[in-house]
């Protein structure tokens, strides 16, 4: 089994102003790159699937969970950071 | 690979570790010790915990990083050896005694809450190290904080060891008593079985059989919760719909643990041993198998139904569990334990969930009669007569059964006992006090059964 190095990003809570750019800020920062974004809101509710890749970044998924969390805590959302290996393997054969 | 997954399904998999308790209950990487043989009590001790210091020593970090990396708890690291009567058989009950203590110090070494493996396998009857060790275990308990102990006392091909029945009773007792102070806490930690499973990775009952290899790594999945809520979602579901459901459900929670254990076997260099794919519940509110039961439509656990309602719901799991996993193993039943379920805790404390029909779903279920508190005078055999019907339960259908009772010290029903951490707290149950003391001074052996005649 080969691990990939592309992670999956949530970002759940009510919508405010700077929600995309504070993570984006942190995953440059970081030099992971941005692969694809779902974003949607729904009644005030903001809700955010990030795929990114780490293949180059200066930090282990450890370490960016971290980051994220605190940012998360911060904006009063609720940020999830998990390698992409956990979605294949629960919903794909 | 292109990346093609649903928002939906990655939501899904997020609410369900964050709202539903989903998580990896246990690693528990199994380790053969029987080379480790020495001369005393210290000498086998010391040796033992230099393997096990060696062979678990990236255990615990290597389940954190897997944690960290895929965002999904793994609440328990632990190790589990071969059974102790095997590797210090010869050896004096002092020395028994000594080893438990290298045991203890040896998990508190690598980091884990509990080790299992203090453990005898005696159905068919006891060697000198069997009769060493089980002597030495209400001492052995009490005076460490992390050993788990078992025995096996009945299987479904040699039959039951009433000898050992008889004196797992006394055994029992005399552990509740010596650690009077905390509850009866030793009791926590010690299981009796019929027909148990060498690659179980469950405390207090996990122990490295003698059929394992060299190390080995089990895992043990968690997930009522999840499943608690799926069924709730479904009100209008009949019951082989709600079993597909279920299933569907139990493959997914099985995947994460396959994931898990194939990960952490690459990343420790040891080979995956099996998944458990039994639902363990936890005092967390919301992470109660009991809560299942109860959403599937019974008032309260302990009604007239729940019988089938745990049948239904253990054979659901497996069916959806063994496609998910290569290798499934262990115990593999939903977990019906009073004190580590607020599902369960609440129906006894009603007078909905008695000691009888509690006895009555472990004929369809893993795995037993399982952390209850009774009055702490209750006599030694009766303990053991509920030790005998367990174990008659166990040999006659063929699978694992177990009992971990706590007979309270001071404690009368209606008491309760308070362990603390994922052991919980318990109400005291009423025990029926008919004595079958005589049945019980026989002694002997319960011929194994035949299975052709089957009625």
């Amino acid at each position: 089994m080969e691990e990939g190095t592309r992670v999956i990003i949530t970002v759940l809570g009510y919508d405010r102003i700077g929600i995309i750019y504070n993570i984006s800020k942190i995953l440059a920062e970081t030099s992971v790159n941005i692969l694809d974004i779902n974003q949607t809101i729904l009644q005030g509710f903001f809700t955010m699937v990030m795929v990114v890749d780490m293949a180059k970044a200066t930090v282990d998924v450890a370490e960016l969970r971290r980051l994220l969390a605190e940012k998360g805590r911060e904006m009063e959302m609720e940020i999830t950071t998990q390698h992409e290996d956990i979605f294949n393997f629960m919903h794909r054969i | 690979m292109p990346f093609n997954l649903s928002k939906d399904e990655i939501l899904e998999t997020v609410r369900m570790v964050q709202a539903e308790n989903l998580d990896i209950r246990t690693i528990t990487m199994g380790i053969n010790i029987l080379d480790c043989r020495g001369t005393s009590g210290e000498a086998t001790g010391r040796k033992i915990f230099d393997k096990i210091a060696k062979q678990a020593r990236d255990l615990v970090r290597v389940g954190e990083t897997i944690e960290k990396e895929y965002g999904i708890p793994i609440i328990n690291k632990r190790v589990s050896v071969t059974p102790i009567a095997m590797v210090a058989d010869g050896l004096s009950t002092a020395d028994m005694i000594t080893v438990a203590h290298y045991l203890d110090r040896a998990a508190d070494e690598v980091g884990v809450n509990f080790l299992g493996g203090f453990s005898a396998l005696v159905h068919k009857g006891y060697t000198r190290g069997d009769k060493a060790l089980i002597e030495s275990i209400p001492d052995s308990l009490a005076l460490t904080e992390r050993v788990c102990s078992s025995v096996n006392l009945a299987t479904t091909k040699a039959g039951i060891n009433m000898d050992a029945v008889y004196d797992m009773g006394l055994i029992i007792k005399k552990t509740a008593a010596l650690t009077a102070d905390r509850d009866g806490l030793g009791c926590a930690k010690l299981v009796v079985f019929s027909n148990a499973a060498e690659d179980n990775p469950f405390m207090a009952g996990a122990f490295h059989g003698p059929g394992e290899p060299e190390c080995t790594l089990n895992i043990g999945i968690s997930g009522p919760g999840v499943v608690a809520n799926i069924v709730k979602s479904n009100p209008g579901a009949d019951l082989g719909e709600l079993a597909y459901i279920i299933k569907n459900t139990a493959f997914k929670i099985t995947r994460t643990g396959e994931l898990v254990g194939r990960t952490a076997s690459k990343r420790l260099g040891v080979p995956f041993g099996i998944i458990d794919l039994s639902l363990a519940p936890t005092p967390a509110i919301g992470d109660s198998v009991a809560d299942i039961l109860e959403a599937m439509g019974l008032q309260m656990v302990g009604a007239h139904g729940s019988t089938a309602a745990l049948a239904m719901l253990n054979d659901a799991i497996k069916k959806g569990g063994a496609m998910a996993s290569s290798y499934v193993g262990g115990l593999s039943g939903a977990f019906i334990p009073v004190s580590e379920d607020a599902g369960m805790i609440n129906a006894v404390n009603q007078g909905a969930l008695t000691l009888e029909k509690l006895e009555a779903m472990t004929c369809v279920c893993s795995v037993g009669l399982d952390m209850i508190a009774i009055p702490g005078d209750t006599p030694a055999e009766i303990i053991s007569g509920i030790i005998a019907d367990e174990a008659a339960i166990g040999m006659i259908n063929r699978k694992t059964t177990a009992v971990r009772l706590i007979p309270a010290p001071g404690k009368r029903e209606g008491d309760w006992v308070e362990f603390g951490g994922l052991l919980g707290r318990a109400p005291v149950m009423k025990v029926n006090l008919q004595s079958p003391a005589n049945f019980i001074n026989r002694k002997g052996r319960i011929p194994a059964p035949i299975h052709s005649l089957n009625n």
